[in-house]
């Protein structure tokens, strides 16, 4: 056992010179006196006690529950009416488009869907497509896409990034906007009309603008050759996505809702979370506030069929919503908060007759070294 | 200047020749610069880049680097993981430069040390690295040896010198080596000068006493071995001078040679830690092939079909294929399961939790101006966790610091002082002390409180004179008076110095001895005895004798030693007196004070004069001398006459029983190691609390065989196995039946049997036992045989004393019980024979502040008092496991949290390995966001506060067991994990269905959001201990949480690099929805709500110890501090304490022959400065442990009466 030692360890003088309390030439040794050093800081010592810990469920219960019943009767109050239009059934009206789908065909499909609306929608109504069984979020598919180019950056729009392919060149051309998002983009067209008890058939003036985010439209998308009002200049030297009818400048007629900075575009653009999921599309705004926006009564959905889901078995659905401040309808934050400040509340409960029965409250009586 | 071929063969022999610097040159050895540091400024990024990526854990982030970087599995940017490895690279390589930084500038010290080298034909300073193997070197005393070195010539006769090899081997005593003959005679630097002597030699090697080579010089051969060689490392002692020729130089020397094998200690935690990780690294790779599987299926079903509009990649030619890719796109992803910054965090705590060591006040001992220090940064929240400590005595427990206390002279007491009412006063620092002043060469740092005894001796009764002229005769003392009245002693034992310096105090001075005589100053008369002989101690007598004529012609035996020995060898008549002295003894012995009969004679002049003839004539007997010496001293210590007896006080360090009392109410044993005899160990062991007289039985094991001792130690666990099986009716039986077949088959014991039934033994026990076992019943008890029932035995036993015990077997013990019994064990020593046993267990301890540093050298923490131990455990070590175990299980908690939600997104984006977060959140929630908080609770969380900690020892327990982090806690706590990211993925999952703004984006920051707040909330729940850091690194992260996501969803960073960005607005639009901070509040309560709840009822239902005291704690909080309730028990002990005399033999001889005289005349002109008191050699042997005892001479060396010396027992050299 005889050491192992260390070089250093003879570094030490053989004498030791130590500064006595008086003759203190060297520096005393003697740690600081200061509450970090000597683990003293101030601090608050929370404890769980039923005190504090059976209040707090009580609390939780007593805040969650009509939170709870707030959200559930918003949910109740909005509207919403949804087709299913995918054409799987030979009754549905868009049967025979959807069988007769082809990539190349020049004559768009139409299908002409009827429906009875039970109660009027007084506020605005949102228009959004569905789809069902489609996977925007997939890693692959997230990231076909080129954000510089979609911000105007003309090298990425004459080179788009790898990450586009293999929508990133047709033809020796690069496409724009690249990659599969863009490649997918959903091209449905809705129209609305109203069948007034009269007769005529009143179309909705759906709105384009304002379904998508500002700061998309405003930052994160912008057309190449800033000041360039020629789109179609702008976008000289690439093609069209290969799924596309047009090129990308041919959108919309509106100059700001063109190129990249189509809302529609957009829209598509922002992928969703989860494989069934709802874009806006249009929206019908209040127009009075004596008549309601869509009133009840019968309706024509007339849908050009542009867009395959059949052979992923995807689903289309057109989705008519009035929305409060939470969204969309949905029961489950309504029901989920009620669920929860119950089960607090009876949890508080339960533990209280615990605490009550067999709580160890003298606790500090036994306690023995 | 002269380049050389080196050969690069293996040398096999080393030839140097003296003076012949070309000659040796051709050969290529090392020179004298050492080198410990690792790297230089250029080597150190390279080299400790590829130490870095040598740990698993770094070398798994660099894997997981390159995956990244191929294209097809790239699930995240390259930045993600490069990131943290690159803090976590560069806080390590930080640390690794401040170490080597340390190391290069101790070697730079060593390397510039100069040294005096014999260079054409003058004596030169130069550095010790410029040292040359055959050059020949000049050394001083007291300096250090700067090369392996033969030794040539000295100042001493025949070439003697000394040297102290403590750095070397850890022993304190002093070695003596000569020079050869031929060359001792070679002291003056021309005939040095043209020494051409070759010296052909083993080549160099780490074997420190051994030594075989040749030196040929002028046609002659003269063998040379270890006792001609000077090893570097040592230091010379006590020679003027000596000259040397270097044979091995720098890191060929035999001490750099055994440098580097210093073992790397581990903590239980690390080890639990690095099993955890390969865990989860298996978990890992789990979900991998499940979600590979998931992915396989999915393209096949509908990835295929889906190619519309994502079609497959040319590298993608199968959904298996793409099932293996995907396989590592989530190895990727779900990476962070293994934390990168675990292991840094980890350091940082352990460094925290040592720099409060280092920083604690209360550990600080200011007379040695010491204050702790954790050496070691690596082992602390082992010290929580302590079951076993070994203690050394000497200097650890007790001070080594004797004081004359009480004697019984003729049947009287003194040393007591008695108020007006004949009641016993309790001596404080304020009583009031006896004058001494009428000496005027009395000690006046000496105190004692009688004042009876001083008017005995004034009012010159005999018996009182006689007693303190024996203690005065009776010795073998060296004296030294550098100026008038000036008196230093140097004893070999403190003991014998206590005593002679009490004498000197009452007036029976003892002033000069020269080989025949003795001058004592005599209440101020000077009076020369003429020393006849010395009849010397040893362990077999256990007592001293000396045989004087005074000056009246008188010859007189004046004898000292063990009440025992020397009762046996009384004279008839001094019966009544024995019994009285008897009773004195035990009282003495009752309050711990080591004792000693003294008694005398009065010889015949003609039985003397025979008894001398035959003294002398079986003094030149060359066999069985000893023994024929033995029997002459048994004959004439006959028929002594009693005197009386001394009892000195072998001084307690501050605090030890105290703390003995506290440690064992934290269910640590405490078992003592020591070199000193049994009696001395058993003394220390009352005297300290560990042995007490209500204990069932103190069973003492010293056999000499391996019979014997496997008889004892069998018999006696016989009987407390049966014993114990009466007390505990339910086991009665089968314990019975275990006890008999253990005893049965002592030897063989299964391991595995004894694994499973030690803790029903050990809960059990309700009689308390000690056990005391000396050094050579310990040597047989060790061996594979016995050790099993040995440690049954020792484990029985609320007390262990082993005694006589050597370094070796120190460190032997410490490895049997770490071996079996998978405990903690801690060593606690202060000298170099501590040092094996400091390495040996999983934490050493040094004692500080003291001459010797071997022990804290090798030590792991090192302080100045014994009792600071307490506070190190029960303070600092259980807050260290405390916060280390939460640490660890919220770390975990919270990777699992963060990192599963990707496991369950997987099912709903086709098993692609799409992230959820954002990539910049994954790169900075470890160390960004989450680190501060749980490093802050890492660091300064208390559950309850220091004072609590030591007034209720019981709170240690939990550590023992492994209570707070264990495989339970941490499958709990990543279940805990895993419930929050099921909850953080499907409450988001079951509002967004239906959002307005569900895209990815906003899914993506809600989440993150909520995993921030909830685990915010979490360590909050956690902590204990809110201080103002805690509070600002929580709200502090949250803040900069929203701070980054805001900054880095900016349009200002879009601008700059879109394709890094692309959440740009997100954070936005998303945080201003209500609903979204609904979701966030609910995530938030459903993820702690019932952890909370859980924890509540665990708390009021069952409450551990910690629970309650921290709830007395709140409720006494404004009643203001408590005092410490543990009071000093003293012991009512009637035992009878025994002859306690840390003495060597063979002392005598070297006075009578005179062979450690020296004219002081001679040596004060020989020695310069540097030396001032100086240089016999016992004195410089005994310096180390001797010291405050012994020096008188107040104006001396003042810090060293602060520095009570090593504790290395004598006997063991």
């Amino acid at each position: 056992m005889i050491g192992a030692m260390m070089a250093s360890s003879y570094n030490e003088d053989g004498h030791i010179t130590v500064s006595g309390p008086g003759g203190g030439t060297l520096r005393s040794k003697k740690p600081e006196n200061t509450a970090f050093k000597q683990q003293r800081l101030p601090a608050w010592q929370p404890i769980l006690t039923a005190g504090t810990v059976l209040p707090a469920f009580f609390i939780i219960g007593l805040i969650f529950i009509p939170i709870g019943i707030g959200l559930y009767v918003t949910s109740n109050n909005i509207k919403e009416f949804e087709i299913d239009y995918t054409g799987e059934d030979v009754s549905s009206p868009c049967f025979n488009c959807s069988q007769s789908f082809s990539w190349n065909s020049t004559r768009p499909c139409t299908c002409v869907i009827p429906f009875y609306l039970e109660q009027p929608y007084e506020s605005s109504v949102f228009m959004y497509y569905g789809l069902s069984n489609f996977y925007q979020n997939h890693r692959r598919y997230v990231k076909s896409r080129d954000d510089s180019q979609l911000n105007g950056d003309m090298e990425s729009l004459l080179k788009p990034s790898k990450e586009c392919e293999p929508y990133a060149m047709n033809e020796n051309k690069p496409i724009a906007p690249c990659g599969a998002i863009a490649n997918s983009m959903f091209n449905d067209t809705f129209e609305l009309f109203y069948n007034d008890p009269n007769g005529t058939k009143v179309q909705i003036p759906l709105s384009n603008t304002g379904i998508a985010w500002w700061t998309d439209k405003h930052v994160k998308f912008r057309n190449p050759g800033l000041n360039n009002p020629n789109l179609t200049a702008a976008f000289q030297g690439t093609t069209k996505p290969v799924n596309w009818r047009r090129p990308v400048y041919e959108l919309d007629s509106a100059p700001d809702n063109n190129g990249f900075i189509n809302e529609d575009f957009i829209v598509w653009m922002r992928t969703a979370a989860l494989p069934t999921f709802r874009k806006l599309y249009r929206i019908i705004n209040k127009t009075s506030n004596m008549v309601p926006t869509l009133p009840r009564g019968n309706y024509t959905l007339e849908v050009v069929y542009n867009y395959p889901v059949r052979s992923f078995d995807g689903r289309k659905r057109m989705i008519l919503s009035t929305i409060s401040w939470m969204g969309g309808k949905n029961p489950f934050l309504g029901i989920a908060y009620i669920t929860v400040g119950s089960v607090c509340f009876f949890l508080g409960v339960v533990l209280l007759i615990i605490h009550h029965k067999c709580g160890n409250r003298s606790n500090s009586a036994d306690i023995s070294n | 200047p002269i380049m050389t071929m080196c050969p690069l063969y293996v040398e096999k022999e080393r030839h140097v020749k003296a003076n012949a610097w070309d000659y040796n040159a051709k050969f290529c050895y090392a020179d004298n610069h050492i080198k410990t540091s690792k790297y230089n400024i250029f080597t150190f990024l390279p080299i400790n880049l590829f130490e870095q990526f040598q740990r698993v854990a770094n070398g798994y982030f660099l894997v997981l680097l390159i995956l990244q970087l191929i294209p097809e599995i790239s699930s995240l940017s390259w930045f993600t993981t490069i990131v943290p490895l690159v803090l976590v690279l560069l806080v390590t390589a930080v640390k690794d430069a401040t170490d080597d930084y340390f190391r290069h500038k101790s070697d730079q010290q060593v390397n510039n040390r100069q040294s005096q080298v014999l260079i054409r034909g003058s004596l030169q300073n130069e550095k010790w690295m410029n040292v040359r193997v055959g050059d020949i070197i000049k050394l001083e005393n007291n300096q250090f040896v700067a090369a392996d070195i033969l030794l040539l010539c000295s100042s001493e006769p025949y070439g003697l010198c000394y040297i102290e090899t403590a750095e070397l081997d850890g022993e304190t005593n002093l070695k003596v080596r000569q020079a050869l003959t031929v060359t001792s005679d070679l002291g003056d630097i021309t005939k040095l000068m043209n020494f051409d002597g070759e010296v052909i030699c083993e080549p160099p090697n780490n074997k420190l006493d051994k030594f075989t080579g040749t030196l040929y010089w002028r046609d002659n051969k003269y063998p040379l071995d270890n006792d001609n060689m000077l090893l570097r490392g040592c230091v010379l002692r006590n020679t003027e001078w000596c000259f040397g020729m270097v044979i091995f130089a720098g890191l060929q020397t035999k001490l750099m040679q055994n440098c580097g094998r210093t073992t790397f200690k581990r903590t239980s935690i690390d080890k639990l830690m690095n099993t955890l990780v390969l865990w989860i690294f298996a978990f890992l790779i789990c979900m991998g092939v499940v979600l590979a599987i998931g992915n396989t299926v999915w393209e096949s079903w509908i990835g295929r079909n889906f190619q519309v509009f994502l079609p497959w990649d040319e590298s993608q030619r199968s959904a298996v294929f793409s099932g293996f890719l995907a396989f590592w796109s989530y190895i990727i992803i779900l990476n962070t399961v293994v934390p990168i910054s675990l292991y840094v965090s980890v350091e940082v705590l352990r460094l925290g939790h040592s720099y409060f060591i280092n920083w604690d006040r209360k550990m600080y001992h200011s007379q040695t101006d010491t204050a702790a220090e954790a050496r070691t940064t690596t082992l602390n929240e082992e010290l929580g966790q302590v079951e076993f400590i070994f203690s050394d005595k000497t200097g650890t427990l007790t001070q080594n610091i004797m004081v004359f206390r009480k004697c019984s002279i003729d049947g009287r007491t003194y040393g007591d002082v008695y108020n007006e009412f004949d009641q016993k006063v309790e001596i404080t620092e304020k009583t009031a002390c006896v004058d001494f002043s009428f000496n005027p060469l009395c000690d006046r740092r000496f105190r004692f409180y009688d004042s009876t005894l001083v008017e005995a001796i004034k009012l010159e009764d005999p018996a009182v004179q006689e007693f303190f002229r024996l203690l005065a005769l009776c010795h073998t003392v060296m004296p030294e008076e550098k100026s008038e009245g000036h008196l230093v002693y140097q004893a070999q034992s403190p003991d014998e110095g206590a005593l002679v310096n009490a004498a000197r105090n009452f007036g029976f001075v003892f002033r000069a001895r020269t080989p025949e005589t003795i001058t004592l100053c005599e209440m101020g008369q000077a009076v020369t005895y003429q020393l006849l002989a010395i009849l010397d101690f040893n362990n077999v007598r256990k007592r001293m004798s000396v045989i004087v004529r005074n000056p009246q012609g008188q010859i007189k035996l004046y004898s000292k030693g063990a009440d025992t020995v020397i009762f046996d060898r009384l004279d008839p008549s001094s019966e009544d007196l024995m019994y009285t002295t008897s009773e004195h003894l035990s009282e003495f012995a009752g309050e711990g004070l080591r004792t000693l009969a003294l008694a005398y004679k009065d010889l015949d002049e003609d039985d003397f004069e025979i008894w001398m003839k035959k003294l002398l004539f079986a003094s030149t007997v060359i066999e069985n001398r000893e023994d024929q010496l033995g029997a002459l001293y048994e004959e004439i210590e006959q028929g002594l006459k009693l005197l009386g007896a001394t009892a000195i006080e072998d001084k307690l360090q501050e605090g030890v029983a105290e703390t003995i009392a506290c440690l064992n109410l934290a269910d640590i044993k405490i078992w003592v190691l020591t070199g000193d005899k049994l009696e001395t160990a058993m003394n220390i062991g009352y005297s300290c609390n560990m042995l007490r007289d209500d204990m069932n039985e103190v069973f003492v094991v010293s056999g000499h065989t391996l019979q014997e001792v496997q008889q004892q130690l069998s018999i006696f666990f016989f009987d407390k196995a049966c014993l114990i099986s009466n007390f505990s009716v339910l086991r009665s039986a089968k314990e019975h039946i275990l006890g008999l077949s253990r005893v049965g088959s002592a030897g063989d014991v299964e391991k595995t049997d004894m694994f499973l039934h030690d803790s029903v033994f050990e809960e059990t026990i309700i009689a308390e036992y000690a056990l005391v076992i000396n050094g050579h019943s310990l040597a047989h008890a060790l061996e594979p045989l016995l050790e099993h029932i040995l440690l049954d035995v020792a484990c029985l036993c609320k007390t262990v004393i082993c005694c006589r015990v050597t370094p070796m077997q120190k460190a032997q013990v410490v490895e049997l019980v770490k071996r079996h019994k998978r405990a903690i064990t801690l060593a606690i020593g202060d000298g170099a024979n501590d040092v094996s046993m400091i390495k040996t267990a999983h934490i050493g301890v040094g004692i500080s502040g003291q001459e010797g540093t071997q022990a804290v050298l090798a030590s792991d923490y090192s302080f100045a008092q014994f009792r600071y131990l307490q506070r190190l455990l029960l303070v600092h070590g259980r807050w260290s496991y405390f916060r280390m175990c939460n640490f660890l299980c919220y770390f975990f908690y919270k990777n699992f949290a963060f990192t599963l939600v990707h496991f369950w997104y997987g099912f709903f984006c086709g098993f692609s390995a799409q992230t959820v977060y954002d990539q910049w959140f994954i790169t900075l929630f470890n160390i960004v966001y989450t680190s501060l908080p749980v490093l802050a609770m890492g660091l300064f969380d208390q559950d309850v506060d220091d004072r609590t900690s030591l007034r209720y020892p019981g709170l240690y327990k939990p550590g023992q067991q492994n209570l707070l982090f264990n495989k339970r806690l941490f499958f709990l706590c990543t279940l805990q994990g895993m419930g929050t990211s099921f909850l953080l993925f499907f409450i988001p999952y079951g509002a967004f269905s239906v959002m307005v703004k569900e895209d990815q984006q906003a899914f993506a920051v809600t989440i993150a959001t909520s995993l921030v707040i909830v685990v915010s909330v979490q360590i909050g729940l956690d902590k204990h201990y809110w201080t103002a850091v805690n509070h600002l690194f929580i709200w502090g992260s949250v803040t900069v949480y929203f701070a980054i996501l805001f900054a880095m969803q900016s349009n200002g960073m879009f601008g700059i690099l879109p394709s890094n960005f692309p959440f740009v607005g997100t954070a936005r639009s998303c945080l201003s929805e209500q609903s979204v901070w609904l979701v966030i509040l609910l995530t938030t309560v459903v993820c702690v709500v019932p952890g909370l709840a859980v924890s509540f009822l665990r708390v009021d239902l069952f409450p551990t110890l910690t629970d309650k005291v921290r709830h007395l704690q709140q409720s006494r909080k404004r009643e203001g501090p408590q005092g410490q309730n543990l009071r000093r028990v003293r012991r009512t002990s009637s035992r009878r304490s025994a002859y306690a005399f840390s003495h060597q033999q063979g002392y005598g001889e070297l006075i009578t022959s005179g062979k450690n005289m020296r004219a002081s005349a001679v040596s004060s002109a020989h020695s310069p400065g540097r030396t001032p008191h100086s240089s016999n050699w016992i004195e410089n042997m005994l310096k180390r442990k001797n010291e405050v005892s012994c020096i008188s001479d107040e104006s001396g060396d003042r810090a060293k009466n602060r520095l009570p010396s090593s504790s290395t027992e004598p006997e063991l050299h």
